[in-house]
């Protein structure tokens, strides 16, 4: 895992709360939205607050699939549910909005799950990638991990 | 309903894990045939296109769910419960190796969720 990778799993987490957070600004702009009025949706998605939420969840999509093409999903998974953290920390720091206990415990396990998968292997190596491989891996058994 | 959100995000979660796995390191794929290479290579796996397929499925199981139950117990419930049962479906599909940090790691978030939904 280099820097680089840390930081798309980095958007990976960010992206799509901001993302859906700027979906829901957006749209209570515009108003309840009638189900004999579903062209004012056409002329929601021009709001600059949708355009922008669009914008960062195709980049937390871009950012998960690449970030699926060289770890496991079971490594991934967990930097999708940071943004939950990232979403209530800024809550509470820049809208100024209590957290109850219960939610701060909430944050603190589901930091703590991240962690504790970041610092383990983020792939698992089948044998097929071990036979069609330029390098030799000795040594190296089937579901084997690299980090 | 919340079966059914849970069933389809996995399915969709674990083909498009396998999409990428089989397309291979997107890195690699950019560095040989560009960007419009790799967004290639993506859009032309069948298991990616059905795994969007039971994302959107998953979706459209939520906003059902959503007309007859709060989002307070639909979103916590199914997004926990996803997050289990993609553990497991991980480990017996995709082969993966789900070692103790990883379980301890589901159980936490899992957790976590239902009590950040408070």
């Amino acid at each position: 895992m280099t820097f680089r990778r840390y930081l798309v799993l980095g958007v990976v987490a960010v992206t799509a709360p901001l993302g859906d957070t700027l979906l829901s600004a957006g749209m209570e702009k515009v108003g309840p939205v009638s189900i004999n009025h579903l062209s004012l949706l056409i002329y929601a998605v021009r709001t600059p607050q949708i355009l922008m939420g669009i914008t960062l969840l195709i980049a937390f999509f871009a950012s998960y699939l690449a970030s699926l093409s060289w770890a496991d999903l079971t490594y991934v998974l967990p930097a999708t549910s940071i943004g939950n953290v990232i979403v209530a920390l800024l809550a509470r720091f820049w809208r100024h909005e209590q957290i109850s206990p219960a939610r701060w415990l909430g944050i603190l396990l589901i930091t703590a799950a991240v962690g504790f998968v970041a610092q383990g292997p983020s792939y698992t190596v089948t044998e097929k990638e071990c036979a069609t491989s330029e390098l030799t891996p000795a040594g190296i058994a089937p579901g084997a991990r690299r980090s | 309903m919340i079966a059914a959100i849970v069933v389809f995000a996995t399915i969709g979660d674990v083909m498009i894990a396998a999409a990428m796995r089989s397309i291979g390191d997107l890195d690699d794929i950019k560095a040989a045939r560009g960007l419009s290479g790799a967004i290639l290579a993506v859009l032309g796996s069948a298991r990616f296109v059905s795994g969007v397929f039971f994302m959107a499925l998953s979706f459209f199981s939520l906003l059902f769910a959503l007309s007859h139950a709060d989002l307070s117990l639909v979103a916590p419930a199914s997004a926990s419960l996803t997050f289990v049962t993609n553990a497991v479906a991980a480990k017996i599909f995709l082969k993966e190796n789900v070692d103790r940090r990883r379980w301890i790691a589901a159980v936490f978030v899992c957790a976590g969720v239902i009590l950040m939904a408070h």
